[in-house]
């Protein structure tokens, strides 16, 4: 549960619904030690309150899931059958983490509730996405074999 | 030592020593060559090194007989040499002349391309050299060359005779009228002055017989003597009237003179040879005496008289070409053969070859002694009778075995036998004298038949072999042990054993034929353990007997103080014994003490000097194995499996209800938003072909073009997106 949080926390920590979402969360803490409603309820809140979250943002989170998971396939292909073209195996699992951190990044900078990236306009950081993955997937290839 | 010699002795070693060799082959048994790898003592060595010099004296001594005239293998090696193609005509006259000289009948057909150039070089105006060669063609082939042609060649070559200022010209001027005169019989081809050009040619010669190229030139050549006495002859047959008699008398002398300077072997060769080096033009010792006994012969052939040289010295000249055997080269062998013939046939003295087709003399088999006796091409000789006049061993002269018989003539075979051979003639190597007589004694001053011929024969027997024994010792009291007989000629071997304080004892005795003690090259005793580590003693003669005692206290060290069986094997060969022999003994089981820690390390053992040159061991590759590749159909399912995430990916873009609505409507936006995404769809495919087959410097450099594109229509489409928002949010 802790850790389930704690991966969101990463993700939620600059939105706004983060604190309630912490105290909510803490309260159902206390309140559902061995209770699997509370869980439920739990999860509903959390997903209301990533309902709240912009479209683009989605999009992203979407596509981080979709690099991750199919980083997860060639891992798990990679456990089944032994590691023998390993760098067709690294450049794979590294094609998508690298996707994944990237796709993070540009997610960090859109986010309007960042601060920091206040005065960049998104445009200009999916255009430092897109120069970034082309950059990365020409390694990539290279190191394909 | 000139050219010619070099190769003279060791053809001269290759054709006349053949059965020679055979019978030391037989001789030396195959173990002398690993034998030269194994231990041999000081004394051994010694005795070894005064052996294989009395051997290589031996061979040598075969090497001095006389050669035997030219064979079919002359004409063997004329067909492989001449094949037919030739550069120029003088070297297509060399081998149309050797293969008239040889009596070649499948000689190569040459005579279409040789007349073309024959009439090439005949109708314009070539030089006198090319001239000389053409007509010398001419001559073999009788091409059809116009009459009118040669007359005015007869005329421009007679003006060149005047003209001529070097001994080169008028020799090769001379030659071609004499060609002329000789091929067509209506061309004037008499010279007016002869005596002048006989008078300028002469001037050239010096006081030793030899002969200057020209009169600028103060170097004096053997060769030059040659051509000069050619050149002579020739104006001598070209002269409209007689030549002065006293003038070729001073050539006849200057002749005389040049055989002075003749040089010799000791075998009684004689050849000619260029005194000094460094001349441009440096003839070879053949190609010198070549030309001379051409300009000599021929010379002697226009004179009234006879020129008178020393019959041992023109013999000399003929065992000098016969003696180079088959030369590789086709200007050698030319100039052999061509010598050869004009020896053949000729006015001075005609030599007389006295050969033997065996120079080995078989006791048991009681064969006859046969000597031939040719001309140098082979042909046969006048009625003559040859004597036996001594024979000797050839390493004590006084001991004369035969003296004065005279061989039988074999006419159906043409050669001459000694039909009893002399019973008190034992085994060993002789020195056979030889004398040819010839019946009509006129023909002494016809023929140069070289006088006392020596010539080495090897009489070999079957040299009985007795009272083989071979006995175990005991050191200190010196009581025998074991002893056993052995008969040498059977197969039967013995077991024996012994300690290091025990003492082998071999002995056997040689006879020969006629019951002499019999001392043979080699006689070895091998002992060999069963680690392939040899050990060879010679067998030490003690008058009649034949002994060797193996001490194997003082020979443990010797041994590397290994203990167990070793094989025995005896070596009995000599070139003049038939019966050579290597046959095993048996073997000694020896009882050796332990190895000091201090002792000798035992060597590592020779390598087999034949195994060198046999065939290596394949080498075989090792090649990476393949990787273990899984299943196919794993692998195809995990790539669906990869497409799941994708298909996750567009069903959650579905549920959050993405669209295009944000997609620029306008015209030049809308179309540097195709052109963007078209931009990234084309670097992507660029990656894709990168990978399957282009290189990364094509990549790069596409990488870059697409690049710049890429930036400027992102450029375009993304602030005109920045700028659309920012309204927005302002408005």
């Amino acid at each position: 549960m802790i850790i389930f949080i704690k991966v969101f926390k990463r993700r939620e920590e600059k939105r706004r619904g983060f604190l309630w979402c912490i105290a909510k969360s803490r309260r159902s803490e206390r309140m559902a030690r061995s209770s699997s409603k509370d869980a439920q309820d739990l999860f509903r809140a959390l997903w209301s309150a990533y309902a709240a979250t912009p479209t683009n943002l989605k999009i992203i989170d979407l596509y981080v899931m979709f690099a991750v998971f199919t980083a997860l396939i060639q891992v798990v292909y990679m456990a089944l059958v032994g590691s023998f073209p390993f760098n067709s195996f690294l450049s794979g699992v590294l094609s998508c983490v690298g996707t994944a951190v990237l796709a993070v990044c540009l997610r960090i900078q859109v986010n309007k509730e960042n601060k920091e990236f206040k005065d960049l306009a998104p445009e200009r950081a999916f255009a430092d996405f897109v120069l970034c993955n082309l950059v990365l997937h020409l390694v990539i290839m290279n190191f394909l074999g | 030592m000139p050219r010619p010699k070099t190769t003279s002795s060791s053809v001269a070693f290759e054709g006349n020593t053949t059965h020679l060799k055979s019978s030391l082959r037989s001789a030396f048994l195959p173990s002398h060559l690993p034998a030269a790898n194994a231990f041999i003592g000081a004394g051994m060595a010694r005795y070894l090194g005064r052996l294989l010099a009395l051997l290589f004296a031996a061979s040598i001594c075969g090497a001095v007989t006389i050669p035997g005239p030219v064979s079919d293998a002359h004409r063997s090696a004329a067909s492989e040499l001449f094949d037919g193609s030739f550069s120029s005509l003088e070297e297509a006259y060399e081998a149309l002349r050797v293969f008239e000289i040889l009596a070649i009948g499948n000689k190569p057909d040459v005579s279409a391309t040789a007349c073309k150039k024959v009439v090439e070089n005949l109708g314009s105006s070539s030089p006198v050299k090319d001239l000389f060669y053409a007509l010398k063609v001419n001559g073999i082939l009788k091409c059809k060359v116009n009459a009118d042609v040669f007359k005015d060649i007869a005329v421009r070559l007679k003006a060149t005779v005047t003209d001529a200022s070097t001994l080169v010209d008028m020799y090769y001027s001379i030659g071609s009228l004499v060609l002329i005169k000789d091929q067509v019989s209506d061309v004037d081809v008499l010279l007016a002055d002869a005596d002048g050009t006989f008078h300028s040619i002469k001037a050239l010669s010096q006081s030793d017989g030899r002969w200057r190229y020209s009169s600028d030139n103060p170097e004096s050549s053997t060769y030059a003597a040659g051509l000069a006495l050619e050149a002579l002859a020739g104006v001598i047959s070209l002269a409209s009237s007689e030549i002065d008699l006293s003038r070729v008398k001073t050539v006849k002398n200057d002749i005389l003179k040049l055989f002075d300077s003749i040089e010799k072997y000791d075998d009684g060769t004689f050849y000619f040879d260029e005194k000094f080096v460094g001349g441009s033009e440096h003839q070879g010792s053949l190609s010198t005496t070549s030309s001379v006994v051409r300009g000599v012969i021929a010379f002697a052939s226009v004179i009234s008289g006879k020129v008178n040289l020393p019959g041992n010295k023109v013999l000399g000249l003929a065992k000098f070409f016969l003696g180079i055997g088959i030369p590789g080269d086709a200007k050698d062998f030319f100039n052999q053969v061509e010598s050869l013939a004009l020896l053949e046939n000729n006015r001075v003295s005609i030599p007389l070859v006295l050969s033997l087709p065996e120079t080995v003399y078989s006791l048991s088999k009681r064969d006859q002694l046969k000597v031939r006796v040719n001309t140098v091409l082979g042909s046969a000789a006048p009625p003559l009778t040859v004597k036996l006049v001594q024979a000797f061993r050839s390493d004590a002269k006084d001991s004369v075995i035969i003296e004065s018989k005279e061989l039988q003539y074999d006419k159906s075979n043409g050669i001459h036998v000694l039909e009893v051979f002399p019973d008190n003639v034992d085994v060993g190597t002789y020195v056979f004298v030889f004398e040819i007589v010839l019946h009509d004694s006129a023909g002494e001053k016809v023929f140069a038949t070289g006088g006392q011929i020596h010539v080495p024969i090897y009489v070999t027997g079957i040299i009985e072999v007795s009272n083989a024994e071979i006995a175990v010792l005991d050191s200190d009291l010196g009581s025998v042990e074991t002893q056993k007989k052995l008969d040498l000629a059977g197969n039967v071997v013995v077991e024996l054993s012994a300690n290091h304080l025990q003492k082998l004892r071999f002995s056997f005795q040689l006879k020969t034929p006629h019951g002499h003690a019999f001392k043979p090259h080699q006689a070895f005793f091998k002992l060999k353990h069963e680690t392939k580590h040899e050990h060879i003693f010679v067998v030490g003669n003690t008058g009649k007997k034949f002994e060797i005692i193996l001490d194997f206290l003082g020979l443990v060290e010797k041994f590397y103080y290994l203990s167990g069986r070793y094989d025995i094997e005896l070596t009995v060969g000599d070139a003049v014994m038939e019966n050579s022999f290597l046959r095993p003994l048996g073997h000694v089981d020896l009882e050796l003490p332990e190895a000091p820690e201090k002792a000798a390390r035992l060597p590592p053992l020779p390598v087999d000097p034949y195994l060198r040159y046999g065939p290596k061991a394949e080498i075989a590759h090792i090649f990476r194995a393949p990787e273990k590749r899984p299943p196919q159909n794993l692998s195809l399912t995990f790539l669906s499996l990869t497409l799941l995430p994708f298909i996750g990916f567009l069903v959650g873009l579905l549920r959050l209800g993405v669209n295009l609505k944000n997609f620029p409507s306008s015209a030049a936006p809308a179309t540097y938003a195709i052109l963007f995404h078209l931009g990234i769809a084309a670097v992507l495919l660029l990656y894709v072909l990168f990978w399957l087959k282009l290189d990364l410097f094509t990549t790069l450099k596409t990488v870059g073009l697409l690049g710049v594109f890429l930036m400027f229509v992102g450029h375009r489409i993304l602030s005109h997106l920045a700028s659309a928002s920012s309204k927005l949010k302002s408005a």
